[in-house]
């Protein structure tokens, strides 16, 4: 049975890591992710499970030992942040060209300079690109949730790539929270032990990264977007099994009061929370505003989105990072390229929010909205806007 | 890939080869490494002594490039190579997941080492942080770092390994310079300093001594470190032909003097013949060196005599941590 309990989320993703049985852990600390290092050292030195636990010296030595655990046949589990995730950034692509599905829970958190250690997306999006499977969790249920059906995700023999579950770091993974914590049986029998397609012993030796030039590098980055967008439909095969489980379900883009909404905000991470109180306060209004919250970055779920914002007049994407001397935010990127092709859609206007911390409550929820739904289909002259930037 | 049954690599080889190492080859013929690379045999030496339970793990680099152009693999036991800065790391990472699956019986209840090696460049400058944190947490892994003395696989650029007065295409001799003007970082030294139970140096050009040093190396529990010269006939601009001699003369000079150190205790494997060649007999062979003039090889050649006597001074006095 599961159990009802309160605990701080860094903590449960620990947790969740641990009734998944990891064999090996590699991690290096940074705030605000060190809750997730240390706890996971604190299970492996308890005995709670039997593993190793690696106390590498950087965040690129962690990827590497994961990557080289990950190697043998061992299930594997690392967590980092910020500018742990930056410089992890040379092996990231490697471990997905290399299938190996490794699980990262990162604690999102602003990028450097200046130095902040406070919640935004500025570390997960140049990441974007890697070849990852990328989920955000909104609570700490989520992040529970998240972990255990990242390692069912990665290991699918369809799949064989690496997942990150993002968790807004201080505003999500320094809250205690209520939540259910699956039970040890339940979670063996979602998830049974990891049957690797190759591994490195000597029984059977095979050679891992080799050097590929231009005759098939192009054949394997085919292979891996094609195992990316693939990955989808046993995402979904994983959900639905999870809510048939565990009675709790998820979907890409998780709509909220969406029905007859005119104008929709999306998403990601911890702030739907907010936004959904806002939406609540909205509507009471007579405002006839949606939230989407969005789930899964990577793969990108084109349809889910298209279909979501049908009869939507205006569609406000938030972002949590910028491109810079770009489109804007990478999401707001994103969902206008996805929905270009569309006969009809929303305008779509890009608030950049919430960076290095900046909090955004209920009432700067509910103003971006009015002013959208004031400004009606009028074209805005920016393509973007940081939102509640102070200015001279 | 086996060798063909007619395959003679010297005369009467059947009869007495067996008795000194394995047969069998690891790191096969076909390769792509130019003609005359000691890089390649050293590597091939290391798996002999090795065995088939062994896991590499290969940094970028020559080896990594020349042993693994897909769809083909010059490599018999298992082999990753992931980047240039961690071999070290990733080799760890082999450690902890054989070590942890083995306790769980996941897999064969059997000792297989994880073997991290890398170039110069991989190993000293670029990775030398992914090595110093691997063999001071203890992995039981063995690392080989094989020294040519340069980057050689993007271009003979200068490493911290090149040596003084040697030109490289980022340290050219010109007209104001001699070419590279610092001394060899001492690696092995560094290795010893992290409280090793085995640092060796070892060379291609003694081919018993190196194989020796990774079967001890292999057999203690733990980490250790060995330091392998390697000659590079492209990148020291020298005849292919004169790789072996130029291993030797490297020790005979004195120049990279081969010992091992074993629980703080050093010792000479190899005893050069005394007094030891004059360094020129090295440097002339060599295109790298070929601009230097007597002032400066007397230079190298003071240095030399110095850090040999360094090197003989601790052989002398060091004593192993059981004795103190
Ligand atoms: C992060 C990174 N920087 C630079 C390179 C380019 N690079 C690849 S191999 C190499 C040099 C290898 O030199 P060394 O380790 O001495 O091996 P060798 O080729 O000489 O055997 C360099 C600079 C790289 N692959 N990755
Ligand atoms: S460049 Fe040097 S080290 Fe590289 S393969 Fe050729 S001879 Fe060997
Ligand atoms: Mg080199």
């Amino acid at each position: 049975m599961s159990k009802r309990i309160g605990i701080e989320v860094a903590v449960a993703a620990a947790e969740a890591a641990a009734l998944c049985r990891f064999d090996v852990a590699a991690v290096y600390p940074i705030t605000p992710q060190s809750h997730v290092a240390e706890h996971l050292s604190n299970i492996v030195a308890d005995g709670r499970i039997d593993a190793e636990f690696i106390t590498v010296e950087s965040e690129h030595s962690a990827m590497s030992a994961a990557m080289g655990a990950s190697a043998t046949g061992a299930r594997v589990v690392t967590a980092t942040s910020s500018q742990g995730l930056m410089y992890m950034h040379e092996v990231l692509p490697i471990a997905s060209a290399m299938r190996l599905p490794i699980v990262m829970a990162i604690a999102n958190r602003a990028v450097s300079g200046p130095l902040n250690i406070l919640n935004d997306h500025s570390d997960i999006m140049p990441q974007r690109d890697s070849g990852w499977i990328s989920l955000f969790a909104e609570n700490g249920q989520e992040v529970v949730d998240m972990m255990i059906q990242a390692f069912k995700i990665a290991e699918h023999r369809d799949v064989q790539l690496p997942v990150n579950v993002n968790i807004d770091g201080f505003q999500l993974t320094h809250m205690v929270e209520p939540l259910e914590m699956p039970d040890q049986k339940e979670v063996d029998k979602f998830l049974p032990p990891y049957k690797p397609y190759a591994t490195l012993h000597p029984d059977k030796p095979v050679s891992m990264g080799t050097f590929a030039m231009n005759d098939v590098y192009t054949e394997v980055m085919k292979a891996k977007d094609a195992a990316l967008v693939n990955s989808k439909e046993v995402i979904l095969a994983v959900w639905k099994e999870w809510e048939k489980r565990f009675g709790r379900a998820y979907e890409p883009i998780e709509g909220y009061r969406v029905k007859g909404a005119e104008i929709l905000m999306l998403t990601m991470g911890s702030m739907g929370e907010t936004a959904a109180v806002a939406i609540d306060e909205l509507r009471k209004k007579g405002i006839p505003a949606g939230l989407l919250k969005m789930k899964l970055w990577r793969p990108f779920p084109f349809d889910e989105l298209k279909k979501a914002v049908k009869g939507a007049k205006t569609l406000i994407v938030t972002d949590r990072a910028v491109s810079f001397g770009g489109p804007g935010g990478p999401v707001a990127g994103e969902v206008r390229s996805a929905l270009y092709d569309q006969p009809t859609r929303p305008a779509i206007i890009n608030e950049i929010i919430g960076l290095g911390g900046r909090d955004m409550m209920v009432e700067h929820f509910m103003e971006i909205v009015m002013k959208a739904a004031k400004a009606g289909r009028k074209k805005r002259k920016e393509a973007y806007e940081f939102y509640g930037v102070r200015e001279a | 890939m086996s060798m063909p049954s007619n395959f003679k690599l010297v005369e009467n080889f059947d009869l007495y080869a067996p008795k000194l190492t394995d047969r069998e080859e690891y790191f096969c013929p076909g390769h792509r490494a130019c003609q005359g690379c000691g890089e390649a045999l050293a590597v091939r030496l290391m798996c002999k002594a090795l065995g088939k339970d062994t896991v590499v793990t290969n940094a970028t680099g020559c080896m990594e490039i020349v042993g693994s152009l897909y769809p083909t693999t010059a490599w018999k036991v298992p082999w990753i190579h992931v980047a240039f800065p961690n071999a070290a790391a990733v080799a760890s990472g082999v450690e902890a997941g054989l070590k942890a699956l083995r306790r769980q019986g996941k897999i064969a209840d059997r000792d297989v080492k994880s073997v991290g090696i890398g170039g110069d460049g991989a190993t000293m400058d670029i990775g030398i942080q992914a090595l110093s944190g691997a063999m001071e947490r203890g992995h039981d892994m063995l690392y080989v770092c094989f020294d040519n003395e340069a980057y050689m696989n993007t271009g003979i650029q200068r490493s911290s390994a090149t040596p003084f007065g040697a030109s490289t295409t980022t340290a050219p001799a010109g007209k104001v310079s001699i070419g590279n003007k610092t001394w060899k970082k001492n690696l092995p030294e560094i290795m010893v300093a992290h409280n090793l139970a085995y640092v060796a140096t070892a060379s291609h050009g003694y081919p018993l001594d190196f194989m020796n040093k990774v079967k001890k190396a292999r057999s203690l529990k733990g980490p250790s470190y060995i330091h392998c010269f390697t000659v590079c006939p492209t990148g020291w601009r020298s005849a292919s032909e004169i790789t072996m001699k130029l291993a030797r003369l490297a020790t005979e000079t004195g120049i990279f003097p081969l010992y091992e150190v074993e629980n703080g205790k050093y010792r000479m494997t190899v005893e050069p013949r005394t007094p030891l060649r004059p360094v020129e007999d090295y440097l002339k062979l060599q295109g790298r060196f070929r601009h230097l003039p007597p002032d400066q090889i007397k230079v190298i050649q003071d240095r030399v005599n110095m850090e040999y006597r360094k090197l003989l001074n601790k052989v002398e006095h060091s004593k192993s941590w059981s004795e103190m």
